[in-house]
């Protein structure tokens, strides 16, 4: 076994070209509690913490992107107006886990339970992927993800970061788990209006073999805002049943199983709950911000 | 691999395993049981230190990874025989049973203090989410925080 120290990112580049079977670490979170348990013994190490490249985020207008290896603490720190992506990052782990703990990590180990992900799938976020041939190439969120664990990263690349168009209506992130901390997802789902687009997003996770979007409960109630005037008047009531109907649609985007976390029954009813409360604070929120303005 | 870090403030080196944790490197080869092994799957916090004044678990760092970095262990905190305001906290407050969270619960409580010296009971839970306790029920570890950060305050460290 052998570990590499790139101090830059075309260092790394260079040794996941010539050697692609080795493994990027950056928290080793994940990677880590595989090879302390033998689970995985991976020939060669690459060790990401060194490159400041990708230790780093831009705000351009609204478009944001994050650095691979920007943490969960970091992110809390600097970009705690990215509210879903802040909440989900407040949720992961233990302050030890978040100071470590990366964006990058997230996306490569391709959990369904990954709780950056939902975030990313509702933001409609592209994954950015790098490598020395062929420099950076985008790919849509979701044909990233393929599968449990799973990615369409190829051997030479490092994930250089995610970048999306940052929303301007409320937004939110919320998890059920068995306790407050330290907990793997049963559920998780990100809520998020954009009022620009008069589009709503909802994504979910731990319900399919990876994070999914509702398309139908989406579109649902856009056209529900639109019915009622609420997309023009954030003070206009939604009508009675529409939470309700919503939540329904969301829950049929699901495809949860049975396991040791939760059974699918559970999980679906856990998604209906969370679906309604996060379409409820958020029409709460723009409805308190429409009476202060 | 030989590795070159900064231990407790003194530059070490240890010959390690590529694929050893920080933990194993500091129990091992440095010679600083303190910080302990329970999970090695970052659950616990018993093998919890800094690195580059962050709190982390060392379980999860690859030995490797401390290359050229800072680390400092709960083996700092005592001078000689006295002990750190925390220590002496968790002592007084009964906060210690079979002892083996102690070393990971001291560190993380000192990072806590050290950047909050007033945080209210929600805080303290939430900052030692990442510590577990088997014996005390985690009401005199909340009490000792207490009795530390009134020390803290009145300036003891
Ligand atoms: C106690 C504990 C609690 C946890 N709680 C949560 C939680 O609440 N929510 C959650 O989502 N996760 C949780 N996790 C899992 C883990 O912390 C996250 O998935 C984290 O984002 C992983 O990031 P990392 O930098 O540590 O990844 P690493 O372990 O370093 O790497 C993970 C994978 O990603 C690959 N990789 C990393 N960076 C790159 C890159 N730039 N390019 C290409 N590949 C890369 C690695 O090769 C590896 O396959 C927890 C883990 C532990 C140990
Ligand atoms: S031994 Fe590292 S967290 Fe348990
Ligand atoms: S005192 Fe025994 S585990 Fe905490």
């Amino acid at each position: 076994m052998e570990v590499l120290l790139p101090r830059t990112l075309e260092e790394a580049l260079a040794m996941k070209a010539s050697t692609p079977e080795a493994v990027p670490i950056a928290g080793g979170t994940d990677l880590m509690v595989e090879i302390n348990f033998d689970h995985a013994r991976p020939e060669i190490l690459i060790d990401l913490t060194r490159v400041a490249e990708l230790a780093s985020w831009r705000l351009d207008g609204d478009r944001l992107f994050v650095g691979a290896g920007m943490t969960y603490a970091r992110l809390l720190r600097e970009l705690p107006q990215m509210r879903a992506l802040a909440e989900a990052s407040r949720s992961v782990g233990s302050p030890q886990i978040r100071n470590r703990g990366t964006l990058g990590g997230n996306l490569g180990t391709a959990s369904p339970a990954g709780d950056s992900l939902p975030v990313l799938a509702a933001h409609d976020a592209e994954v950015v992927l790098i490598s020395a041939a062929r420099g950076e190439r985008s790919v849509p969120w979701d044909a990233f993800l393929v599968g449990v664990k799973r990615t369409s990263a190829r051997p030479d690349e490092l994930i250089l970061g995610a970048r999306w168009r940052a929303l301007g209506g409320p937004q939110s992130f919320s998890k059920v788990g068995t306790r407050n901390a330290m907990v793997i997802a049963v559920v998780s789902l990100c809520f998020a209006l954009d009022p620009e687009a008069r589009t709503a997003r909802v994504a979910l996770g731990s319900v399919a073999p990876t994070v999914v979007r509702a398309p139908e409960a989406e579109a649902f109630l856009a056209a529900a805002f639109e019915d009622a005037g609420v997309w023009d008047d954030p003070g206009a009531p939604v009508p009675g049943g529409t939470v309700e109907a919503f939540a329904e649609r969301v829950v049929a985007a699901t495809r949860p199983i049975d396991d040791v976390r939760g059974s699918a029954a559970y999980r679906r009813h856990a998604v209906r709950v969370l679906a309604q409360r996060a379409l409820r604070w958020a029409v709460g929120e723009r409805a308190t911000e429409a009476m202060v303005s | 691999m030989l590795i070159r870090l900064r231990v407790n403030g003194e530059w070490r080196e240890a010959d390690v395993w590529p694929g050893s944790s920080l933990l194993f490197a500091l129990r091992e080869e440095l010679g600083l049981p303190g910080s302990k092994n329970a999970c090695e799957q970052g659950e616990c916090g018993s093998c919890t230190v800094w690195l580059d004044g962050e709190l982390v678990c060392s379980c999860l760092v690859l030995a490797a990874q401390a290359h050229e970095r800072t680390v400092r262990t709960v083996e700092s905190l005592s001078e000689g025989d006295r002990l750190h305001p925390v220590q002496e906290a968790f002592l007084e407050a009964g906060a210690v049973q079979c002892g083996f969270c102690t070393p990971g619960l001291v560190v993380a409580v000192t990072d806590l203090l050290e950047r909050d010296p007033s945080p209210d009971e929600l805080a303290v839970r939430e900052a030692l989410a990442g510590n577990l306790c088997r014996c005390t029920g985690y009401a005199k570890i909340v009490d000792a925080v207490g009795l530390a950060a009134e020390r803290r305050r009145e300036g003891a460290w």
